[in-house]
């Protein structure tokens, strides 16, 4: 099948006026007479939430922490981009569309990254009235720094918590409905299922993780926000309750699920410590403009750095690029730690490591200034490492931090399931095969706010309101099939906790499907997640009941779901024969290394339809056009 | 390192909970305090026996799930520190840790170290907004805020909500948490509008959530992982009088 973007005609500046124009509003009387399910309060899902309610429509909200205000968007440090050009250094809209486009290496839709490019402005605003404390010059205007390499400076911060005060700020909002009662809100509730009804979404079944109850909901559209899937890797910057669980689940019940291979693997994260880790910290991006990354020129030196003098020193990244150095993509510094590790030449515990050093900064600006600019990435650097930055290098290495890929969706962000939309980390939509830092709040952010409320009362407008409750036969099935599955969890009573399956889990696909993938690690993946899988289904061990809060049991399902997706994600790195982005394949690179986009062949989406757990899925296409930019290749050199 | 841990088991809020006790060993100073205990829990599912039940996400000191009392303080001995944060180089071998959850009369014990705390999001339900709608609203750049006011505003605004202050007071009061949020957005101008509602409103939800009065103890700013002042909580004592004030004026 060849899937339609459905991105209307026009020229690129006014395709989402025309859109806009010719979407079907909802009669204000009518509106709450539909209900609609959010499922996520992350920063897509709070937003969606919060101005659907303020909208009139029903809405009811679902997310698995104890309080919508934790979703993992709350972690996100460095800044959220909008072509404001306030500092008047010559960014514009279709600058910031244009760096979008190639930082995924061209493999995203022009029309949405347009219009991600012209929302970017109406989202600063709105965060600014809602009262989140973006950083102020002295004479009280915002303030910009440059971010991720960008040429010129268009990132709004709070200082190292932006993702901290967009969330509370969309928080309050969603907060204000539910105090007005136009939200319900259900806390500690985890979607398990969708409930599809004659080919439209229609509601979901969840699991109240306190009582241990499954319920069911019904509404006339389900958005999903749940976030990104890097928890497959086991170790990654997400939080420890990520999961992948509600968009694949909607992808069994028909929702195509597109790019799973593209992720994203930060460059600065501080090295795991040992086998007991659990999760990996991110340390911002913007550490690259002070700091210098090198390993040791010999393999195998293990003196300290500072005994290593700086003719023995390999500048890795300034070495092979001259002209970006240590600001390089982040795809592109990852995949130069990686080798240089792999060569013998990394540091640190497991020498997974590489130097990222500040002594040239602090000589030349003082540790005062470092200090000002990041002194709690210091202090958290410390807390964790017991070591003192400003005395001897950091050590990093890569770290799973994002997934591009999510479920297909149109310019709509209506999935192929009629009324299932979906937002934010959660669709595939925007940021193609690598992600530009400070982008995906603005994208989680534009979804929320102002796309989501245009789009979904087309929708309803063409619908009747309530036409399905949750006394139709197919929500009693999909219980039924969950509660089935619970009970079979809790009776396998095997020898292995399910960590221990995650982490094996993880430990394949960092080393199959991580950084860079070969033909012959994905053959080798493909066989080990299905046999990790059926051994998983005779040998997991969950303790406790399903009658009361259960840990145990919430992660079961998790990781049941990463050991069927995980296998999605390397036949869809298998299947496309060429780099880009995120998704670096060692058979396609130049003979310098760089990665080898293959236009002619793979210039579209590709995404997946479930056919089965244990048989191979479909893939259809949907064909990318550009009639904006030029597709070249990327250089930073 | 080996240490030995009481920790508290309660089944769910009707049932009685008491401390058990745990053996932790061969404990790395790098592990952090959930990854020790998830290395417990581990063993606890081998013996088939109930894992320790314990609130968190993030793991980076910054969501506020986290919650748990280390030998009497909440969150542990290490200041500015979430428990996730937490880390084991901290503590010695042999030592004896009692773990227990946030207490307080508004915070009811789910499951062992898990605990309700639905009441804070009702306070910021009450008020702790700006009526705003989406859309419609004026250049970021309209509104000039003096440095010093942006920057007071981000102090009281990073508040991560995980309640330790509330579990330090012996009255178990969350003015330290309410007035982080009242200063937040009554330093900005957008704030100002509604800042009379918006204080006594929030003091209201608070005071029938079951929170109990500040008699100025300060427990609350010494277990607070992010710093938050007490002085906040003057400002909010401020606002709160001048809000009365004008309302009885009116
Ligand atoms: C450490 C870190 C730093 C980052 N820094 C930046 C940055 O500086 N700039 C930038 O632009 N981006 C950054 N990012 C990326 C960005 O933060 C995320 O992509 C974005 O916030 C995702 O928002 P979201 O709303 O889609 O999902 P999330 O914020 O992850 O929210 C997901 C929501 O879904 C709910 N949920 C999930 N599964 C279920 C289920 N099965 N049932 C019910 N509810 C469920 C959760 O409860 C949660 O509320 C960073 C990411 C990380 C991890
Ligand atoms: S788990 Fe998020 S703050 Fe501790």
């Amino acid at each position: 099948m060849i899937l339609d973007g459905k991105c209307p005609s026009g020229p690129l500046a006014e395709k989402w006026d025309r859109q806009r124009q010719d979407l079907k509003l909802v009669n204000p009387a009518n509106k709450r007479k539909f209900k609609i399910i959010v499922v996520g309060t992350g920063l897509a899902g709070a937003s969606a939430a919060a101005s659907l309610g303020e909208l009139g429509y029903m809405v009811e909200a679902f997310c698995y922490q104890d309080s919508p205000r934790r979703g993992h968007s709350i972690a996100a440090q460095g800044g959220i981009n909008a072509a404001k050009n306030y500092p008047n250094d010559g960014d514009s809209i279709f600058r910031l569309f244009y760096d979008t486009i190639k930082g995924g290496d061209f493999r995203s839709r022009e029309a949405n990254v347009y219009r991600l490019a012209t929302l970017s402005n109406n989202i600063i605003d709105q965060a600014v009235a809602q009262g989140v404390p973006f950083a102020r010059d002295y004479a009280g205007y915002l303030e910009n720094r440059s971010f991720g390499g960008a040429q010129v400076s268009r990132t709004f911060f709070a200082r190292g918590q932006t993702g901290q005060q967009l969330l509370l700020g969309a928080y309050s909002a969603l907060s204000r409905q539910i105090g007005a009662g136009t939200v319900q809100i259900h806390p500690r509730t985890e979607m398990l299922d969708l409930v599809v009804v004659d080919g439209a979404a229609r509601g979901i079944i969840v699991r109240d993780l306190v009582t241990g109850k499954i319920f069911s909901s019904a509404a006339d559209a389900v958005c999903l926000c749940t976030g990104g899937y890097a928890n497959v890797f086991y170790l990654s910057t997400n939080a420890m309750g990520s999961n992948v669980t509600a968009a694949y689940r909607a992808y069994k019940k028909g929702a195509f699920f597109a790019n799973p291979c593209y992720t994203q693997i930060h460059p600065t994260c501080i090295p795991v410590s040992g086998e007991h880790q659990s999760k990996l910290t991110l340390m911002s991006e913007s550490l690259r403009n002070d700091g210098r990354v090198w390993v040791p020129a010999q393999k195998g030196d293990k003196r300290p750095p500072h005994d290593i003098p700086e003719n023995e020193r390999d500048y890795f990244l300034e070495r092979k690029y001259p002209s970006f150095g240590n600001l390089a993509p982040r795809d592109i510094a990852s995949r130069s730690a990686k080798e240089v590790c792999d060569e013998g030449r990394g540091v640190g515990p497991g020498s997974r490591g590489v130097y990222l050093d500040f002594a040239d900064s602090i000589q030349r600006l003082g540790q005062n200034a470092i200090q000002q600019r990041y002194g709690n990435l210091f202090e958290m650097y410390e807390k964790i490492t017991a070591e003192n930055a400003y005395e001897q290098p950091m050590r990093i290495y890569p770290a799973p931090h994002y997934t591009m890929g999510g479920l297909w969706v149109d310019y709509n962000l209506e999935s192929t399931v009629s009324g299932l939309f979906v937002l934010g980390e959660a669709n595939f939509s925007d940021h193609g095969a690598n992600r530009l830092g400070a982008s995906a709040l603005m994208q989680g952010l534009a979804d929320g706010y102002f796309i989501i409320p245009a789009t979904i009362s087309d929708y309803l407008a063409r619908r009747e309101p309530g036409k399905v409750t949750a006394d139709h036969p197919a929500f009693k099935d999909s219980i039924a099939e969950i509660e089935k599955m619970t009970n079979k969890f809790l009776s396998i009573n095997g020898k292995k906790s399910v960590t221990e399956f995650h982490h094996e889990l993880g430990r394949i696909m960092w080393d199959n499907v991580g950084m860079s993938r070969s033909q012959d690690g994905l053959g080798t993946a493909l066989q080990k997640i299905p046999a990790l899988r059926a051994e998983f289904w005779e040998n997991v061990r969950v303790t406790g009941t399903g009658k009361t809060l259960n840990q145990e049991l919430e992660k079961a399902g998790r990781v049941a779901d990463f050991l069927e997706f995980g296998e999605l994600m390397a036949h869809d790195a298998l299947h496309r024969n060429e780099s880009c982005g995120g998704h670096f394949r060692e058979e396609y690179q130049t003979p310098d290394g760089e990665a080898l986009r293959d236009d002619e062949r793979f210039n579209y989406v590709a995404a997946w339809e479930f056919t089965g757990s244990d048989n191979k899925p479909e893939m259809h296409k949907e064909p990318l056009t550009f009639e904006n930019v030029e597709l070249s290749v990327r250089s930073y050199k | 390192m080996n240490l030995t841990l009481y920790v508290w088991r309660q089944q769910s809020s009707e049932l009685q909970g008491r401390m058990e006790k745990y053996y932790a060993q061969g404990i790395s100073p790098d592990m952090s305090f959930l990854e020790m205990l998830d290395m417990v829990n581990e063993d606890l599912i081998k013996n088939n026996a109930e894992p320790i039940a314990f609130d968190h996400d993030c793991r980076e000191g910054i969501c506020g799930t986290c919650s748990q009392v280390i030998n009497g303080v909440p969150h542990g001995p290490e200041e500015r520190t979430t428990v996730c944060q937490l880390h084991m180089r901290h503590f010695h071998d042999g030592d004896t840790v009692y773990i227990e959850p946030w207490r307080a009369k508004a915070f009811p014990v789910i499951k062992d170290l898990i605990v309700d705390r639905s009441a804070l999001d009702s306070i910021i339900q009450a008020g702790g907004f700006i009526s705003v709608h989406t859309g419609g609203v004026s250049d970021a750049n309209s509104f000039l805020i003096p440095r010093s006011d942006a920057e007071t505003a981000m102090d009281a605004a990073e508040c991560i909500g995980c309640g330790a202050c509330i579990a330090a007071c012996p009255n178990g009061s969350a003015m330290l948490f309410t007035a982080a949020k009242v200063t937040h957005l009554a330093m900005l101008p957008q704030g100002r509008p509604e800042a009379k509602r918006r204080v006594c409103m929030m003091t209201e939800e608070m005071l029938t959530k079951g929170f109990g009065n500040c008699t100025n103890h300060y427990e609350c700013q010494a277990a607070c992982p992010k710093g938050i002042k007490v002085s906040f909580i003057a400002k909010l004592n401020r606002e709160f009088i001048k809000a009365a004030q004008l309302i009885k004026e009116e």
